[in-house]
């Protein structure tokens, strides 16, 4: 503090009470909610003390939109785009910055170039790749006359396919596919002094051990910053699950089932239900985000600058 | 700083990145050129194939008078929700600098808005305003039928726009908060020594000094509030009340997904595309300039 201004110091104060009440209410709201019977919730005007009925509203949000194993899928997906993506991330930026091959800046830029377009405005051609993603393969075969080869030696018409609807790779995979994570590898990756590879290269480690037994285990601040983005932002996709399942009972994810939980506007508008289950499905993100705060508010502001 | 120490293998490094570059062609540049292919062609109605015909779907958007009234909502969407989201960030982010008791407290909970998925804030936020229910409705008591977003069409963008941007305020004030806090404390302490009262600091040396990430952010949020609002827009309006709150990547997956017309999805895509890209480049540029001047 450079100086005492009880006045100003006040008026701080109330701004910052005003800031927390506004991005506190749409959670107190949810939770007020989602804890009342459904005679409070269509009360107007609304109170906005929780009740007695959280545990009843919870299990019938649970029930309704059927969330162990949509919660199960979630799980699964968000863990698959974290690790897959801190894996390739890592991977690919320490061939990028430790190696000096001739395609070292085309690669780099090939995989920075995706930082550019979100997969919301490439969405429909992405969705038709998903439907087979042997499909640039095929067309590789067909133009370079090899599948013609193929069919007038062997007679076997070649058609591959792998479609990638309804599964899981489909839901990861696409997602994994940016630049995000590289690039904060990099970030990272450029700061570490030449003498430390030098030194590794001098005690007659390979480049694999270097990366296992060096760098690893210094960018863990790193990878859980990583980590928690990644988990976060996959947890909450909407779009692209919402295209890739057709089967929604067997792949569906929790964010999918909001919709499902709303009331209908000519039936019962039990709304304290919906409430009970946004609650449910915003808490994981959100514990992920209070508790790796630290970490993650370094490696968000590393990546993006 | 140029590296000097590197490995030398062959065969390692591609090994290394071959993952990530076999994943990055196939669901980021396939579907890229997908898109332009379509986007100039039109497929044939009995099958046979997609024939080439130029910027015909492009004309064909370009002369539909609701593709405009679509494009001039998103930029209002996109306009609107971006100096409101980094408007309150800001303000909570200089006052959040100020390091009084109890601060890190406040600063935690502005985050917490970045971990919320889009449709499960939809949700919230469609329960707050509903006509129906006891908060913004309940002046529908005092006033009935003076609030009803689900049939007027501007109360329904205002409703989605309000929640677009609570949903920004984390994300905005981790940013504002980092870039004040890298501002010397010397130079506050000079200004005050020169007589300038807190209020004052802020506004003629903390703002000018946060000038770069204000740029930053204005492109981050016109990029993910045009690209972004789909999960809000399909769980809030479903792009209702008889389309008032239709934006541009909405349409792009009525039209392809709904209506089955990829060409014309696709002639879309490749629009919003350029709008994004144009946006980025914008911003490298400029990250460029600054660069030099410092």
């Amino acid at each position: 503090m450079i100086e005492r201004s009880p006045i100003f110091d006040a008026i701080s104060y109330g701004v910052m009470i005003l800031g927390l009440m506004l991005v506190l209410l749409p959670f107190w709201i949810t939770f007020v909610a989602g804890s009342q019977s459904i005679q409070e919730v269509t009360q107007v005007p609304i109170n906005l003390w929780p009740s007695s009925h959280l545990l009843e509203n919870l299990q019938a949000a649970w029930d309704r939109a059927d969330l162990g194993p949509k919660m199960l899928n979630s799980f699964l997906v968000a863990s698959g785009v974290t690790i897959g993506k801190i894996v390739l991330a890592s991977l690919s930026a320490f061939a990028i910055v430790f190696f000096n091959f001739r395609a070292r800046m085309v690669c780099f830029w090939l995989i920075f170039m995706t930082l550019m377009l979100p997969l919301e405005v490439r969405i429909v051609p992405t969705y038709a790749i998903a439907a087979n993603a042997l499909q640039p393969l095929q067309v590789l075969l067909d133009v370079t006359g090899i599948s013609w080869l193929i069919q007038t030696l062997s007679g076997v018409q070649v058609s591959l396919e792998w479609n990638l609807l309804n599964s899981y790779p489909g839901m990861i995979l696409p997602l994994v596919a940016t630049a995000t994570g590289t690039f904060l590898y990099r970030q990272f990756f450029m700061t570490i002094p030449d003498e430390l590879v030098e030194a590794s290269k001098m005690d007659g480690s390979g480049p694999l051990r270097f990366f296992w037994e060096v760098l690893i285990p210094l960018s863990r601040t790193n990878m859980l910053a990583l980590a928690t983005i990644m988990f976060v932002s996959s947890w909450n996709q909407y779009l692209w699950p919402l295209l890739i399942t057709t089967d929604r009972a067997t792949y569906g994810t929790v964010v999918m089932q909001l919709k499902a939980l709303i009331p209908d506007p000519t039936g019962l508008p039990d709304w304290n239900v919906t409430m009970a289950g946004a609650l449910i499905i915003m808490l994981p993100p959100l514990l992920v985000v209070a508790f790796m705060q630290r970490w993650f508010v370094r490696g968000l502001i590393s990546k993006d600058k | 700083m140029e590296r000097r120490a590197f490995y030398r293998n062959g065969t390692l490094p591609w090994l290394l990145i071959g993952p990530q570059l076999l994943l990055v062609l196939v669901f980021f540049y396939w579907p890229t050129s997908q898109a332009l292919y379509w986007a100039f062609t039109l497929e044939q109605p009995w099958g046979g194939g997609n024939t080439w015909v130029g910027w015909d779907n492009f004309a064909a958007i370009f002369r539909d008078s609701e593709y405009w009234t679509v494009v001039g909502r998103s930029t209002f969407y996109a306009t609107v929700t971006t100096l409101l989201s980094m408007a309150v960030a800001l303000t909570l982010a200089v006052f959040a600098d100020r390091a009084l008791k109890g601060t890190k407290l406040f600063q935690s909970v502005y985050v917490w808005p970045y971990a919320i998925a889009a449709p499960a804030a939809g949700v919230a936020f469609r329960f707050i305003f509903a006509p129906e229910s006891g908060l913004i409705g309940a002046i529908n008591q005092m006033w009935p039928g003076i609030w009803n977003p689900a049939i007027n069409g501007w109360q329904a963008l205002g409703m989605v726009i309000v929640c677009h941007a609570w949903l920004g305020i984390g994300y905005n004030f981790i940013f504002f908060l980092a870039a004040l806090q890298m501002i010397p404390r010397s130079l506050s302490e000079a200004g005050a020594m020169d007589g300038a009262r807190p209020f004052r600091r802020m506004m003629d040396l903390q703002l000018p000094l946060i000038a770069p990430t204000v740029f930053f952010l204005l492109i981050m949020n016109l990029i993910s509030s045009f690209t972004d609002s789909f999960g809000l827009i399909d769980t809030m309006t479903e792009g209702g009340p008889f389309g008032s709150t239709e934006v541009m990547v909405y349409k792009i997956y009525f039209d392809g997904f709904k209506g089955f017309d990829y060409s014309g999805a696709a002639a879309q895509s490749i629009v919003l595309m350029l709008l994004v890209i144009a946006l980025t480049i914008i911003q490298f540029t400029w990250v460029e300039k600054r660069v030099h001047y410092h």
